[in-house]
């Protein structure tokens, strides 16, 4: 019961990344896709309908983690203290930011609002890379199960760790890279000429960067934390994993060549979905590994709810996610094809 | 009082305070929105739905502040409440996720859908997203009242040692007696939040002499529904609270009233200040019996003080408690006096040429935002000093590993942001209304 609420929220958390993602991502390319401001509309005009729906997946994630781990969920909460409330306030301003742009015609109204909209797009595809860096590499536990890190320490991977340390800082860029990329393809898809034109030559520049960083930072997490070979070695099966991460790398190229966008958006987010089946299979069964060692670690065992609750969530839940993405695909049918540039949504 | 702790209290009920100011204008008027639509559909008159149209884009805005201002809720849980959390997360997570799966997901898809898609999907599927948006944001309202109702009342659950509990009864919570009373109440209040806007729209467009005929439209619907929502609010809900109440919370009842020594015959405080040192009501003016008389239908009915229990357990500003029950049992008695003569002048015909009553209408509108304030802060100061009522206490649920240096320096930056939202906030509904001419004459989208 537990590892099926393990892979539940799980799949939540890649469903978040993979559809915030690339609005998040549209976000980070905004000023280099959208060269003037009618362009800029028209980045939003494509995120506009899908985003708040995009990001309700973090919220429905965590209140899944919530009521399925509430030990994990209050351990690093509290934790991450700091870093969260960082990333809820560029919550605040990246969706007003989005929303307000559009009620006002001013050019310094917009060219605010697209400023605040950039910077919190890149800067919560950085917090969000560390995030999944930290989870990895692991925190320092105490015996309660808690932690508290500062933002930073001395930058290096050690027991008294801070939220950003080398190796997190190069997780946070790995995402930014594949989030600028991911949002790049999705731009293309959406939008033609010019546009057009500029989104895939951003994944093309981008393609580089993301297979030089992918590959530092797998040697760096074995470096970092080198039992998360463990699983791997017990189940290799498990190397099918970054096989596929390779051949999405190679897809993404194939398919930018060929210059057919949609494989292309599809290719990035099977190269997201790959990276963090990756991390999730690495770390299983761990939830929140301890670098204070492995005893204080947080296991799906100690850090699940009781058996009833999370025998009749699974009822609601596979009901209410149905439901939920019958909406998505009706929606993204209702607005989908090109956008139409100057027309107010 | 700890410094941590009472820095913890102070960053949820400020966020939480703020955050409730948006959804209960959305709640409201989302059935307001529906009922115009509806007439749209039914006789087919363009202007119910410019009527709407406009109503949808206060909504709209609403509904962004709402939705920026309610993620950080979602989050403090766990940050600022940690050991609240591990202890019933397993409990009252069950609700906060069901509102994520079912509620949030629902509201998000159909929004888009309400307001850029009336030309693509036409006029029967857009009146079903004005229906389901409803339908959405009501249900987001019961998620997360039930998690509420669960602290003030708590039930189905079992305790699993180390201080954690479980669920045993997913019916019991969901149906918790406290939840459906409390959401009939709450939910009546965010329907007279709505319905005064909407009186006090009609009455500023008849004062200004613009859209008119709106102007007119607005005020009878409004003043209507602000008249049935005002007395909802009195009766039942509100005498149901107060039973409800009496029964599972008796020393907050005490505390609420401002009742210090136990007494047969209790009366009812109207106004007076509560001097907690002397444990006495200053200058009162009291009904004599008529508390005894409501809460056990007895004149003469014994009713405990707040004398009849522990120290440890009084609420722990009783002074606040009182002022804020009073405040809204107050505004509540005044919603239904000014609604009354509103109604009986629009009966006669009156209503449109009477400049003092527009006015009192216009300028009536931010009372329900503080009485519905008020009366969470009776909900939220009358639990103390149990975190969950009679199980966890306040002093062992905040997160100890967060400093109060910390807390200090996140709630400030709350304080500055919201600032910053306010001000935009209200800018954009000055526009919004400043334009309303524009949108309820425009044809189509
Ligand atoms: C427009 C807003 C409004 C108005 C006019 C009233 N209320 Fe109220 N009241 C609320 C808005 C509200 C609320 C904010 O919605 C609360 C907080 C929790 C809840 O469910 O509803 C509430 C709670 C609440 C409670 C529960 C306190 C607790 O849980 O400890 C009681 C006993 C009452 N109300 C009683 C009344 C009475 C007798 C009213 C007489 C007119 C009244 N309310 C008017
Ligand atoms: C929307 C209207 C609400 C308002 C205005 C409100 C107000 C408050 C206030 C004033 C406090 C501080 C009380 C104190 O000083 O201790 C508080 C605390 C708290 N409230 Fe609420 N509340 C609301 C709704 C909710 C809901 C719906 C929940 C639960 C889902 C909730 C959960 C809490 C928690 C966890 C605390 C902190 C613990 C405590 O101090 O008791 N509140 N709230
Ligand atoms: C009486 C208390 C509350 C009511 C009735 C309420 C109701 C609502 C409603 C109707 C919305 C939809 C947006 C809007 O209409 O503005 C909303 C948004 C939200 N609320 Fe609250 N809320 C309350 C308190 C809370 C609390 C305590 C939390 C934290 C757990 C919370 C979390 C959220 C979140 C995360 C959103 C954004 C949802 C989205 O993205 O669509 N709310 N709330």
């Amino acid at each position: 019961m537990e590892t099926i609420w393990f892979a539940i929220v799980a799949l939540m958390i890649t469903a978040y990344v993979v559809l915030d993602g690339f609005d998040l991502g549209a976000g980070a390319i905004h000023f280099f896709v959208g060269k003037n401001s009618k362009e800029r509309a028209g980045v939003l005009q494509a995120i506009g309908p899908v985003w708040d729906g995009n990001e309700v997946w973090l919220l429905a994630a965590g209140g899944t983690l919530y009521f399925a781990f509430p030990v994990l969920y209050s351990s690093a909460f509290s934790g991450f203290y700091l870093p969260l409330m960082i990333v809820l306030w560029l919550l605040i301003f990246r969706g007003i930011g989005i929303e307000l742009r559009h009620q006002m015609d001013h050019p310094m109204w917009h060219s605010f609002w697209d400023f605040a909209f950039s910077v919190s797009s890149i800067l919560l595809t950085i917090f969000f890379g560390a995030a999944l860096g930290n989870v990895i590499r692991g925190v320092p536990l105490n015996a309660d199960g808690y932690f508290f890190e500062p933002l930073w320490t001395d930058w290096r991977v050690g027991t008294q760790n801070g939220i950003l340390d080398w190796y997190t800082v190069l997780t946070g860029v790995v995402s930014l890279t594949a989030l600028s990329l991911h949002g790049a393809s999705y731009l293309a898809v959406k939008t033609e000429d010019g546009m057009n034109e500029r989104a895939r030559k951003c994944v093309g520049i981008s393609w580089y960067f993301l297979v030089a960083f992918t590959a530092l930072s797998l040697i760096a997490t074995v470096y970092a934390r080198p039992q998360v070979l463990n699983n791997y070695r017990d189940y290799p099966i498990g190397w099918l994993v970054p096989a596929v991460v390779v051949g999405a790398l190679a897809a993404i190229k194939y398919f930018h060549s060929k210059k057919s966008d949609k494989p292309m958006f599809i290719s990035s987010a099977a190269y997201l979905v790959g990276m963090l089946v990756g991390a999730v299979f690495a770390v299983y069964p761990n939830v929140l590994p301890a670098s204070t060692g492995d005893e204080y670690s947080l296991t799906i065992h100690n850090a699940a709810a009781g058996s009833y609750g999370l025998g009749v969530g699974l009822v609601w839940w596979i009901i209410g996610i149905t439901i939920a993405v019958t909406y998505f695909v009706l929606l993204y049918r209702a607005f989908g094809g090109k956008i139409d540039l100057g027309s107010e949504h | 009082m700890d410094d941590a702790l009472l820095l913890h209290r102070l960053h949820f009920a400020f966020t939480i305070t703020y955050h409730y100011l948006f959804p209960q204008l959305t709640m409201g008027l989302a059935p307001l929105i529906v009922f115009f639509k509806t007439l749209f559909i039914w006789k087919g008159e363009e202007r119910y739905n410019r009527a709407a149209f406009f109503l949808g884009k206060i909504f709209a805005i609403a509904f962004i502040f709402g939705v920026v201002t309610g993620i950080p809720m979602e989050f403090q849980f766990g940050t600022n409440w940690a050991r609240f959390s591990r202890a019933v997360g397993g409990v009252i997570g069950q609700t906060l996720a069901m509102e994520g799966v079912f509620a949030f997901f629902l509201e998000s898809a159909v929004l888009g859908v309400f307001l850029f898609g009336e030309r693509k999907v036409g006029q029967r599927l857009h009146w079903l997203s004005s229906v389901l948006l409803f339908l959405g944001t009501w249900l987001s309202g019961y998620f997360i009242v039930a998690t509420n109702a669960w602290m003030q009342h708590p039930v189905g659950y079992e305790q699993v040692g180390d201080g954690k509990f479980q669920l045993t009864s997913f019916w019991s919570l969901i149906f918790n007696p406290w939840a459906i009373y409390q959401y009939m109440h709450n939910m009546g209040g965010a329907f007279v939040t709505g319905s005064f806007a909407v009186a006090a729209l009609g009455a500023f467009f008849l004062l200004s002499k613009k859209n008119v005929d709106f102007g007119k439209l607005f005020l009878r619907t409004g003043v209507v529904a602000a008249l049935l929502g005002s007395v909802w609010m009195l009766f039942p809900s509100g005498d149901f609270q107060a039973k409800m109440v009496a029964k599972h919370q008796p020393i907050t009842l005490a505390a609420m009233e401002g009742v210090f020594k136990t007494e047969n015959g209790v009366g009812i405080v109207l106004v007076g200040q509560p001097n907690v040192h002397e444990q006495r009501i200053d200058n009162p003016i009291i009904v004599p019996n008529a508390l005894s008389f409501m809460t056990y239908q007895r004149w003469d009915a014994e009713l405990k003080g707040l004398d009849a229990y522990p120290k440890e357990d009084h609420p722990d500003n009783i002074a606040l408690l009182y002022y804020a029950y009073h405040i809204m049992v107050g505004l509540g008695t005044i919603f239904i006096a000014i609604m009354i003569v509103a109604a009986l002048q629009l009966w006669r015909g009156k209503l449109f040429g009477s400049n003092l009553l527009l006015w009192v209408l216009m300028l009536a509108f931010p009372l329900p935002f503080i009485a519905n304030t008020a009366g969470w802060m009776t909900s939220e100061l009358g639990r103390q000093p149990w975190l969950v009522y009679g199980l966890v206490r306040t002093t062992g649920g905040f997160s100890s590993t967060v400093s109060a240096g910390n807390a200090l320096f996140t709630l400030l930056g709350f304080m500055g942001i919201y600032t910053l939202l306010s001000i935009l906030y209200l800018f954009l509904m000055y526009r919004v209304i400043d334009n309303a001419g524009k949108y309820l004459a425009e044809e189509g989208e």
